[in-house]
């Protein structure tokens, strides 16, 4: 250990205390505390009232989490099965093909995500595929803002996977199909769980690419919590994000549930 | 285990050569879509800032407004960066090394955090530093939230976590037997930090903080949300052009130079991380 005196430790421990709680933990409290205050004029809000959270919970702002929710489910899903098949892909392909299909589904973790949407923006509002004002260049956004992640978690479980099980498996007479269905998808069932549970997370808070390419007919949550806060609606802008915050918790738990024991070790 | 034994090859004497090229048609589909979505869009912008043959270029490089934006981006991510590795330096160590009750739910926190938006941040400033919050009603309106420090502490708020993760999990793996005997040879805290502790996780703490300057450079949910008016930044500018002007070829300028600056940045960053080995994982 670092530290052998009592004083010694008790000062750190303020220390950490007092930056955690300041500058990690307070913004998110005090987003949860504003989502139920009627006012905030001095140091804590005052008058505790729920009408933001219902007005979060109704109307337009409530279409915008059917919204949010339905794109987070198709963008998280294709991605994860995009970036699931491109992983199992490049682990049996020769090395130069697979560190090319590494990068290039790296490539949109580098690149920032309101590039993302202006390409996109740029590409589809054109011949011959036409998407601008449709939900599906939003759902296409999150497909690809998402697929980096999904590819990278799954890569990452078949590294540690051992290749001999499946091999045995095919030795005995398996078929490729059935190898892939009874072996390998069952020794990712963990990480594929985690990644779709990052791919929605990420999904429900985004903002840069969707606020890029959104139609007026397909607004998700951040969009409305922006257009909340850009009227000073901040109260309001609170509480549906608290909102979102509670539903992403809940996605992801249940998800969690899915997911069993770790087979990979 | 029985499989281990297994692990040499005897399923692999049935041709693999011919297999593996057959098998690789497999990976077609997924980098086919990726071409169409990610590729060809990307194409298309570089084409686009060329509408104007180089006229737009020399315009958009020439003007005021985006050297500023070019240079306010840069000094916000360092900053941030430096807050971040300083911030989340300090965390790691108490909670590694200086540990109290509890401190594992911390760390499972951390985790947590890293998936959340960054908007949240932006949005709780307005109630702690805002005229009428926290700040502002103990020391009165500071004008705090117009400047680009409210960006950089936001953004050193959201981003720590992405330090801490690979920290965490580096100091996990230093023997306490090593801080023990460093210490009982008389090593005060600050020498055992100094000589054991941090060269030991050097290679996570250039991962995180790499990761978290390319994050940084490309941050625009705390930025928009923010809305300060002197900070605007890169991937603000594109947003402005773009949407609030429909001035696409210039907005197109931005987002290549925006983007050869990050994959510039990424192409470092994995090319330094490989030679030190190990570290990779955080950038996944």
């Amino acid at each position: 250990m670092l530290l052998w005196t009592k004083p010694g430790k008790i000062v750190t421990w303020i220390a950490f205390a007092l930056v955690f709680g300041v500058l990690v933990l307070a913004p998110f409290i005090v987003v949860a505390a504003a989502a139920f205050a009627g006012s905030w004029n001095g140091v804590f809000p005052s008058s505790p009232t729920t009408s933001h959270l219902a007005e979060a919970l109704s109307g337009d702002e409530l279409a915008s989490l059917t919204v949010s929710l339905q794109t987070a489910f198709l963008g998280g899903l294709l991605a994860v099965v995009l970036g699931t098949w491109a992983a199992l892909a490049a682990r049996n392909a020769p090395k130069p093909l697979a560190r090319f299909a590494d990068a290039l589904h790296h490539l949109p973790i580098a690149v920032p995500s309101v590039v993302v949407g202006l390409s996109l923006l740029v590409a589809f509002s054109r011949q011959p595929v036409l998407l601008n004002g449709t939900k599906w260049i939003v759902v296409i956004a999150h497909l690809v803002l998402m697929v980096a992640f999904s590819y990278g978690t799954v890569a990452a479980a078949l590294q540690r996977t051992n290749d001999a099980y499946a091999e045995v498996a095919a030795s005995l007479g398996a078929s490729p199909a059935r190898v892939l269905w009874q072996i390998r998808l069952p020794m990712l069932r963990p990480a594929i769980v985690s990644a779709a549970s990052l791919s929605i997370a990420l999904s429900m808070g985004e903002v840069g690419a969707t606020i890029m390419v959104y139609p007026a007919s397909w607004r998700t949550l951040p969009v409305s919590v922006f257009a909340l806060t850009d009227r000073g609606q901040t109260f309001t802008a609170a509480a549906e994000s608290l909102v979102l915050l509670a539903v992403t918790v809940v996605l992801v738990v249940t998800l969690d549930r899915l997911r069993g024991r770790s087979v990979e070790r | 285990m029985a499989v281990e034994a297994l692990s040499t090859p005897i399923a692999l004497g049935n041709q693999a050569p011919p297999q593996k090229v057959s098998r690789s048609v497999w990976l077609l589909p997924p980098l086919l879509v990726l071409a169409g979505l990610v590729v060809y869009p990307l194409v298309l912008v570089a084409g686009e800032s060329f509408t104007g043959g180089f006229a737009t270029w020399r315009e958009v490089i020439g003007s005021v407004e985006f050297r500023d934006a070019l240079v306010r981006t840069i000094q916000i991510a360092v900053c941030s960066t430096i807050g971040c590795l300083l911030v989340g330096t300090f965390l790691a160590v108490v909670i590694s090394f200086v540990p109290f009750p509890g401190a594992r739910v911390i760390s499972g926190l951390v985790d947590a955090m890293l998936a959340l938006p960054s908007f949240l941040v932006a949005l709780s400033f307005t109630f702690i530093y805002g005229a009428a919050g926290v700040l502002g009603s103990l020391v009165g309106d500071s004008g705090f939230l117009a400047t680009p420090w409210a960006v950089i502490v936001a953004e050193i708020t959201f981003y720590t976590p992405f330090v801490m993760r690979p920290l965490l999990g580096a100091m996990a793996q230093i023997p306490r037997v090593q801080l023990d005997v460093a210490a009982s040879l008389g090593g005060g805290p600050w020498r055992v930090l100094r000589q054991v502790v941090l060269p030991e996780v050097k290679p996570a703490l250039a991962a995180g903080g790499g990761l978290t300057l390319l994050l940084t450079l490309n941050e625009f949910g705390i930025v928009l949300f923010l809305g300060a008016r002197d900070t605007t930044t890169l991937p603000m500018l594109v947003h402005t052009k773009g949407i609030v002007m429909f001035d696409y070829p210039a907005a197109c300028v931005i987002a290549v130079v925006q983007v050869l600056l990050s994959i510039g940045l990424y192409v470092a960053l994995r090319a330094a991380l490989s030679r030190q080995g190990g570290a990779r994982a955080a950038l996944d």
